[in-house]
């Protein structure tokens, strides 16, 4: 990649939730903001923007990060998936989105799409977490109103659910 | 909250990285997982000139073993480590240490390296090369030296690194036969900067001992194998006046004192008892 100029805009696409985008950023520009306001994808919030709330948290290659301390640049060719990847066209909720509505898990659903682009990328390591290794992950994100209950209630229903399919 | 201008150039090679920073110098930065410096340049507390992308630099992305060492490149995540297979085997010490650093989602992209880079007083893996004598490999344009652990870490986010070299990778010694290893630290939330951080090797010829978040870098004392009760005690607390812990927000010096004697005494009676 040659190198790019400080406030010269170059041309950035990537495969988001399976569908090819492009847009010019800036090198500067964090790719939480292109992703709002270059693509127009703003079902991922920004919060604190140094990496604490989890919020802008999103998918890149499959790996749960923070998108606030990730240049959209870096993104260039790759992959990125999220929230609005998770329900089918028609929308119907993914396993994880219904089993947050079932639980109650969000309240006023700002910091709930980081918590779900996170758990996706969690639960697809395998793995049979327990309810603190859950808490520990939800550690990376905060909700200033429902709490946590919720959520770790709808994640260990996946867990079981995931037992028992892998039993049946 | 937006980081100031900068050019940006993704090297091919660690030769390009290292050509790059030999002309640019100080008015660089490296990128490598971007968890600590991404926030700087967010609140503009750096403004480099030109930022140099080494994280999908596949040479410098490996953990592997090599002459009695687990030698971790530049772009190795602390994800990766935490993940490697070998990892509780030959470095229970680290195994124990990484769950502390930030959150899942942080240590998905933040490296090694950069931690040591850093050099945060309170940061996990500072502390854990300081307690094991471990080493960094220090790459420029022109040469590579190697720097111990000790002569590394200069104080409160402060290093041996020149302007032009990059830690091209850090070495922690594998575990010794027959030594137990314990590691705990408090923060106020899990995640957060640990208001004490402690790690200890208790071997067949003595006890060695790590404190971090107390002083301005870890600080490291060794004791006699079979320290115990009163003896190790008294050496804990000469141990905690001797780091000249300061009051901040977060907690007193007192609380600190108090946390190198409590927390200190767990984790070396936890490492003895890890021993095999």
């Amino acid at each position: 990649m040659p190198r790019l100029k400080a406030g010269e805009k170059s041309r950035i696409s990537f495969k988001l939730n399976g569908r090819k985008v492009s847009g010019d950023a800036e090198p500067r520009l964090l790719l939480a903001d292109f992703l709002r306001h270059e693509i127009g994808a703003t079902g991922t919030h920004v919060g604190c923007e140094h990496g604490v709330c989890g919020a802008c948290t999103v998918r890149l290659d499959g790996v749960a990060i923070r998108s606030c301390l990730t240049l959209a640049v870096q993104a260039n060719g790759r992959r990125v998936d999220t929230v609005e990847g998770l329900a089918e066209e028609d929308g119907t909720l993914s396993r994880l989105q219904a089993a947050f509505r079932r639980n109650h898990a969000l309240q006023c659903g700002f910091c709930t799409p980081g918590i779900l682009m996170s758990l996706e990328d969690f639960l697809a390591r395998g793995g049979e977490p327990d309810e603190g290794e859950i808490r520990e992950m939800l550690s990376g994100h905060l909700c200033r109103c429902t709490g946590y209950s919720g959520m770790v209630r709808a994640v260990l229903e996946i867990v079981e659910e995931m037992h028992e399919e892998q039993n049946a | 909250m937006k980081p100031a201008p900068f050019d940006y150039i993704a090297p091919e090679s660690v030769e390009e990285a290292l050509a790059v920073l030999a002309e640019a110098g100080e008015d660089a930065r490296i990128l490598a997982g971007g968890q600590t410096l991404s926030p700087m340049l967010n609140m503009r507390l750096v403004e480099p000139a030109v930022l140099i992308d080494i994280s999908r630099l596949p040479a410098l992305d490996y953990i592997r073993r090599k002459n009695g060492h687990i030698e971790i490149g530049a772009a190795a995540t602390q994800n990766a480590l935490e993940n490697w297979p070998e990892l509780a085997a030959q470095a229970p010490l680290l195994a124990q240490a990484l769950p502390h650093i930030g959150h899942f989602q942080t240590r998905n992209r933040g490296t090694v390296c950069g931690s040591l880079a850093f050099a945060d007083p309170s940061a996990e893996l500072p502390l854990c090369l300081a307690l094991l004598g471990g080493e960094v490999v220090l790459q420029s344009a022109s040469r590579q030296r190697v720097v111990k652990a000790a002569d590394f870490q200069l104080g409160m986010l402060s290093t041996a690194r020149e302007a032009d070299e990059i830690i091209s990778a850090a070495r922690f010694p594998v575990a010794e036969a027959g030594a137990g290893y314990g590691f705990a630290e408090m923060a106020l939330r899990h995640g957060d900067f640990a208001l004490a951080a402690i790690a200890v090797k208790a071997g067949k010829t003595g006890v060695r001992i790590a404190i971090g978040g107390v002083a301005d870098r870890p600080m490291v004392r060794n004791f006699p194998a079979g320290i115990e009760g009163a003896a190790l005690d008294d050496a804990l607390n000469d141990l905690a006046w001797d780091l000249a812990a300061a009051d901040d927000p977060h907690a007193t010096a007192r609380y600190r004192r108090e946390l190198v004697r409590r927390l200190g005494r767990k984790t070396v009676e936890e490492a003895k008892s890890c021993r095999v």
